[in-house]
């Protein structure tokens, strides 16, 4: 006999009483949820260890469904958050969940300095080309040309490419997926959680309800369907050559992983070292 | 603090900006150390966004600024009390805080640990409102003996993970705090939240989650708040002063005092929560009060509330020099008449 039950393999990673979640349908923010999880529970990771941060919008909302110590903070001001987290408690593992507008618009100058500091944490974005939660708004990573609530003519502005700009800030491992690829974008949660230094995720998510419909990009199947057709595969190249242009071309792929010293391991060197003086 | 921290095993950090300070600040807090942050008035007003996550969070933290001429850049360096009102009501919504204001180099050490003690004790973030000269000036210091200090730390859950609610108060209306790391697994948002720490949009958590945050503090007030009186026993005409103002006050009250005025001086140590009760009961003696501010008019309309029908007369003082005593003892005279 097969035993069953009617709990869901995930179910010890998530707060079950705070379902059903906030997000649309055919939404991929649970998929890269799902694959966080699917990495915890594959690491047999230390839960007690585990500090989730995130900011606004619907991926800031991701914090609260991870059944871990987990802290919902201000728009932008995750990264910051975090990084005051790590320094007071060396022996956490951060992870930020949140969104392309939120860490890049109003956040961008928090995570371009924790990246330059190498603060360990990791950094997960979810990045749907605008922002979602509040009817769908131009963001720093919204193609050129493409319509939202702000942009009716057309997007005048160029976009951030978020891996290039990770790892010109100085992060040690950047990678790239959607929410299609989950093994891998699962594969490299993994690498981003045992890394030791600032580790930074792109996840390409599908916004249906809002970004799709401003755009006619189709339903949730149809946008998937895309993000397989337009995607390719290119492990190493350096990252500002992973172009990302979601109706032609996508490069995805792990494009930094390097080491160098941590901030926090540097903060207690240096307290050992001030002890003498 | 670079110096010093890392000496005794601290850590001091120079933030990208002051939004980035604050919340670095709340991290540190929810990760169960200590924290606090310094700045000047601009810095205030970039760190009051967060400074409403400490209060919604209720995460302890001290916030100290040294209070310049404004509005905007103003004078950089230069003395004013022009952010008593921006540390009350800066960030948006309905909240209480609580601020100290030093009124010299001892108390600068002396607040800053009390403001230490009253946000754990509270669970509030607590300003310490030096002016600039305070901020400058050097004088006598008198450190004491560690033993002799008095140390206060947040209360701990008193229950096992799977039993602990983060926002459940007890009957002081503060809640005990688990940190990061601990094994409580809990969540903590911005957002209106129940007592699980869970986002809640209703009327009834607004209202019950809002009244207690402001009630905690409200009804607590007469154990937070410290006043020094001066010659206040018999006093008919009051000086209310804080910070650097106040010790010139000190001197024109005391000069007043051998031309036979019955005048006294209440400086103000706690602005925030502010002691109308105490100023309430005093105005019963008095026949004029005067307030001392260096700024345009901030802090004298609670009093004026206060002491009603009591006259009051305003003392500004735009632009980097606080009151000269002279100046306080005419205003005094006058008041005599």
């Amino acid at each position: 006999m097969t035993e069953t039950s009617s709990k869901h393999p995930l179910d010890d990673f998530l707060r079950m009483d705070r379902m059903p979640h906030i997000w649309c349908e055919g939404c991929g923010l649970g998929t890269t949820l799902n694959c966080f999880s699917q990495a915890l529970k594959e690491l047999d990771f230390d839960l007690n260890r585990l500090a989730v941060v995130s900011g606004i919008g619907c991926a800031g909302r991701a914090s609260g469904y991870v059944n871990a110590d987990a802290f919902h903070t201000t728009h932008g001001r995750a990264i910051a958050f975090a990084t005051g987290v790590k320094i007071a408690d060396p022996n956490l593992k951060i992870v930020v969940l949140s969104g392309d507008g939120d860490l890049f618009a109003i956040g961008g100058n928090h995570f371009i300095h924790a990246a330059r500091r190498n603060v360990d944490m990791l950094v997960i974005c979810s990045n749907n080309f605008n922002y979602g939660m509040t009817g769908g708004q131009v963001g720093p990573t919204t193609p050129s040309h493409a319509l939202t609530m702000t942009t009716p003519y057309g997007n005048i502005e160029h976009p951030f490419n978020l891996v290039a700009l990770a790892a010109a800030s100085g992060a040690v491992f950047v990678s790239r997926w959607t929410a299609l690829h989950v093994r891998r974008l699962t594969e490299s949660i993994k690498k981003g959680l045992q890394k030791k230094g600032f580790s930074f995720i792109e996840v390409i998510v599908p916004c249906p309800e809002i970004y799709g419909r401003y755009n006619k990009l189709g339903d949730a199947l149809k946008m998937i369907r895309d993000l397989k057709t337009n995607s390719v595969i290119k492990y190493g190249v350096p990252a500002h050559e992973a172009e990302i242009d979601p109706d032609r071309r996508i490069v995805l792929g792990e494009f930094v992983d390097t080491e160098k010293p941590e901030y926090s391991d540097r903060i207690r060197a240096l307290v050992e070292r001030s002890k003498g003086e | 603090m670079a110096l010093r921290l890392p000496k005794v095993g601290g850590a001091y950090v120079q933030f990208e900006d002051e939004l980035g300070s604050m919340a670095a600040v709340i991290g540190a807090s929810y990760a169960g150390v200590k924290s606090m942050t310094a700045t000047s008035g601009p810095g205030l007003s970039l760190m009051q966004e967060n400074i409403g996550l400490a209060v919604m969070t209720e995460a302890p933290c001290v916030i100290v600024d040294v209070m310049r001429g404004s509005p905007s850049t103003g004078q950089p360096t230069k003395a004013a009390q022009g952010d008593v009102m921006q540390c009350r009501w800066g960030s948006h919504g309905d909240y209480e805080i609580i601020a100290l204001v030093p009124a010299s180099v001892q108390e600068m050490f002396d607040l800053t640990i009390e403001a230490f003690n009253l946000s754990e004790r509270y669970r509030v973030p607590t300003m310490v409102m030096a002016d600039e000269v305070i901020g400058h000036v050097r004088e006598r210091l008198v450190i004491p003996d560690p033993n002799n200090i008095t140390i206060m730390n947040r209360k701990k859950p008193d229950r096992p993970p799977g039993e602990y609610l983060p926002f459940q108060p007890g009957e002081d209306l503060v809640p005990p705090m688990a940190c990061f790391g601990e094994g409580y697994h809990f969540h903590a948002t911005g957002l209106t939240h129940d007592e699980r720490g869970y986002p809640d949009m209703s009327i009834e958590t607004q209202e019950k989650l809002v009244r207690r945050l402001c009630e905690k503090i409200r009804r607590n007030a007469n154990k937070i708040i410290r006043l020094d009186k001066l010659f206040v026993d018999d006093a008919e005409i009051l000086v209310v002063a804080f910070g650097s103002p106040a010790r010139s006050a000190a001197s024109a009250v005391a000069t007043a005092r051998s031309e036979g005025i019955k005048a006294g001086l209440l400086r103000l140590i706690t602005i925030w929560p502010f002691p109308t009760e105490e100023l309430e009961e005093l105005s019963k003696q008095l026949k004029s009060a005067i307030v001392l501010e260096m700024n345009y008019g901030q802090l004298v309309r609670e009093v004026e509330r206060a002491v009603k029908p009591t006259p009051v007369s305003f003392l500004p003082k735009l632009g980097e020099e606080p009151h000269r005593p002279e100046e306080v003892l005419s205003a005094i005279r006058r008041c005599k008449g």
